[in-house]
């Protein structure tokens, strides 16, 4: 792999995984190779040091005890920290939002410090919110409605320093009608599904902001298919 | 598949010197479950037996405790081999009496009773529980043994949180001291539930699948992994097996070791067998006995077996959650065409990010048809996985637009079920 080549961290997947996280990688990397573009994915596992040469930086969802466990990794061993402040993009999922902003409660009441890349506050809510969710991405974005599936008990609220990912149309999202948070290049929503391979606009506004301008388009049958079948779906009322 | 209990609507409910013992309001129970279970075959909705325990549950909630009293009950749960691993017990177990079991996989309370129900006289049982019914099914049922295979996440938006599961495995267990457990030592999760046991019997029989476990179940700290060998610094540890599985051979306690040689295919069935000829031989069954009868075991509720379809020769496979897809994906014949058929309703899970945990890529380089109701989030899989397919939502379609004489049809839960039904075995 040369010097042009992207480099994707996955960061933690054996920690931060639980939504079969890994599959952002996956249609990341394709979606640069199909461009003849080269790209590579580095796994970042717990227990060891994390680079802070990446490109772009993967953080998924896990469970409380996981999640308290990504935390002290990742303030211990602060790769990306260092690579957001030299304009890496990184993306977070569920855990991986909580994860990237200044501190999350978990449901036993103990507060996690986050690695302050987002503004935002996470503490749990009553119940799960469970089920297909879509999201009015934030003009000046300029991506299409996202699809994607939630599970999660967390209430996020942003401070000044994080806008909105979106508008909820359906779901939950942070639980107060948005969902997600934006801060530079730093990007964090409660969309699974994997949520890039539902939604290849926002896996190529990530990838714009590596390459420093938009990648060519990039047409596949399947996924327009999935997204009208998945739109179809949430306004037919069949959330879950 | 054909009910065990044929009791049709008319004929004299069976009463066994068991039943007779029974309180009036038991006796009841199991009347109204035998007609609600014929009513539901004569319309046609299926095999019966969980309407009729539904109902003898509604009409006396203890029924489970007092049909189970006086037997000799094995439960088997974990997260994938169940069902195989209850029917190699009860193949084995029918060499000391007749054996109650719910061979039709109705793992939830209500199924548990109807196989009781259905076989009032068996002084054995070997009833599969969903992992997260034990608690209430043990707690009546107060098993001679508890078999426990493994833990791993099954659908990711119904139950979620596999560490609580774990939590109340360990709490049933130390409920219940005159349980002997038999547990997979390999995995962590359910080793710190067996724990609970004075002395439980260990079997390494192997784990695929370590996604879940790196936070220890007892502290929630990073567990190390080295070797076969867990630990955490908190003292959990997997504790050294009486019985082991190298490959297709298994380890006999004391020493030596035989070949399984079974008629089920790949690891996680030779792991099944481990753990059911260890059961068996704590009951009283002699090693040689319970080797052989689980070797004469070739289908499980419909799957390994081949079937007929549009002048196919189909092998029919199950998988249900990403370690059983693993799994399932090593078993399939090289080269062969494969109809994958997923769905998702309530009880598959309705979030389909598990594809994306299942290395797909395997399936590259032969025919592939993207089936179900949700082919479409199959094929971006696979599109993404570089496997050349074709999408036809109907699986038995899909079996029919591919050329050559034998497929391998993979489906999840509702997808099989449906499958078999309209194969006439239902
Ligand atoms: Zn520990």
């Amino acid at each position: 792999m040369g010097d042009s080549a992207v480099r994707i961290g996955l960061v933690l997947p054996d920690v931060l995984g639980t939504y079969s996280d890994s599959g952002n990688a996956t249609v990341l990397c394709r979606r640069l190779v199909w461009r003849e573009i080269p790209a590579a994915v580095t796994e970042i596992h717990y227990g060891e040091p994390v680079p802070s040469s990446l490109d772009l930086y993967l953080l998924g969802g896990g469970e409380d005890e996981a999640q308290s466990l990504a935390a002290d990794h990742l303030r211990s061993h602060p790769g990306i920290q260092r690579a957001a402040a030299r304009g890496a993009v990184v993306f977070g999922v569920c855990a991986g939002l909580q994860l990237l902003s200044t501190g999350f409660l978990t449901s036993g009441g103990v507060r996690h410090e986050g690695l302050g890349l987002l503004d935002a506050e996470t503490s749990p809510g009553k119940r799960r919110a469970v089920g297909e969710v879509l999201v009015q991405a934030a003009s000046g974005l300029g991506v299409e409605p996202l699809t994607g599936f939630e599970n999660h008990l967390g209430l996020t609220a942003l401070g000044e320093g994080s806008r909105p990912l979106g508008r909820v149309l359906a779901g939950t999202g942070n639980g107060d009608g948005t969902d997600g948070a934006v801060t530079g290049r730093v990007l964090a929503t409660y969309l699974h599904g994997p949520v890039l391979a539902r939604n290849p606009a926002l896996a190529d506004l990530l990838l714009g902001w590596v390459l420093g301008a938009p990648p060519a388009a990039l047409p596949l049958d399947e996924v327009s298919t999935l997204r009208a079948e998945r739109l179809r779906a949430v306004k037919g009322g069949h959330r879950a | 598949m054909t009910p065990s209990s044929p009791a049709g609507l008319g004929e004299p409910v069976l009463v066994s010197p068991l039943v007779r013992a029974l309180p009036r309001r038991t006796r009841l129970a199991i009347a109204g479950a035998r007609l609600a279970g014929a009513t539901s075959r004569r319309c046609g909705l299926g095999g019966g037996g969980v309407i009729g325990g539904r109902v003898a549950l509604k009409l006396d909630p203890r029924a489970l405790e007092r049909l189970g009293r006086g037997r000799t009950v094995v439960l088997v749960t974990g997260t994938n081999g169940k069902t195989t691993t209850a029917l190699m017990l009860s193949r084995i177990l029918t060499s000391l009496g007749p054996v109650a079991a719910n061979a039709d996989g109705a793992n939830m309370p209500d199924g548990v009773l109807a196989a009781l129900v259905a076989a009032p006289e068996a002084p054995l049982a070997v009833l599969e529980v969903d992992e997260n019914y034990v608690s209430e099914v043990a707690t009546q049922l107060r098993p001679a043994c508890l078999v426990l295979l493994n833990l791993s996440r099954d659908q990711l938006d119904r139950v979620g949180e596999v560490r609580a599961t774990e939590r109340e495995l360990r709490a049933v267990v130390s409920r219940l001291p005159g349980t002997t457990v038999v547990a997979n030592c390999d995995d962590p999760l359910v080793a710190s539930a067996a724990l609970a046991c004075a002395d439980p019997v260990w079997v390494g029989a192997g784990q695929g699948w370590h996604g879940d476990a790196l936070a220890c179940a007892r502290c929630g700290q990073a567990m190390t992994h080295e070797g076969v060998d867990w630990r955490c610094t908190c003292g959990l540890a997997r504790p050294y097996p009486r019985w082991t599985l190298e490959g297709d051979r298994l380890g006999l306690p004391g020493s030596g070791s035989v070949p399984l040689g079974l008629g089920l295919p790949g690891r996680a069935n030779a792991a099944n067998a481990a753990m059911a000829v260890a059961a068996a031989v704590r009951l009283g069954v002699p090693e040689e006995t319970a080797i052989e009868r689980v070797r004469s075991i070739d289908a499980v509720a419909g799957r390994y077996r081949r079937a007929r379809v549009a002048g196919h020769s189909v092998r029919l496979l199950l998988a249900k959650n990403p370690a059983g897809w693993r799994e399932t994906l090593r078993l399939l014949e090289p080269y062969t065409p494969v109809v994958i058929a997923v769905n998702s309703r309530e009880a598959d899970g309705r979030d389909m990010s598990w594809l994306w945990d299942v290395p797909f890529e395997l399936l590259a380089g032969r025919p592939v048809v993207a089936a179900g109701e949700r082919a479409t989030d199959l094929a971006v899989r696979l599109t993404y996985a570089e496997v050349q397919h074709t999408v036809a939502r109907d699986p038995l379609a899909a079996v029919g637009s591919l050329a050559g004489e034998s497929v391998e049809l993979v489906a999840n839960y509702t997808a099989f079920r449906g499958l078999k039904q309209r194969f006439g075995d239902g």
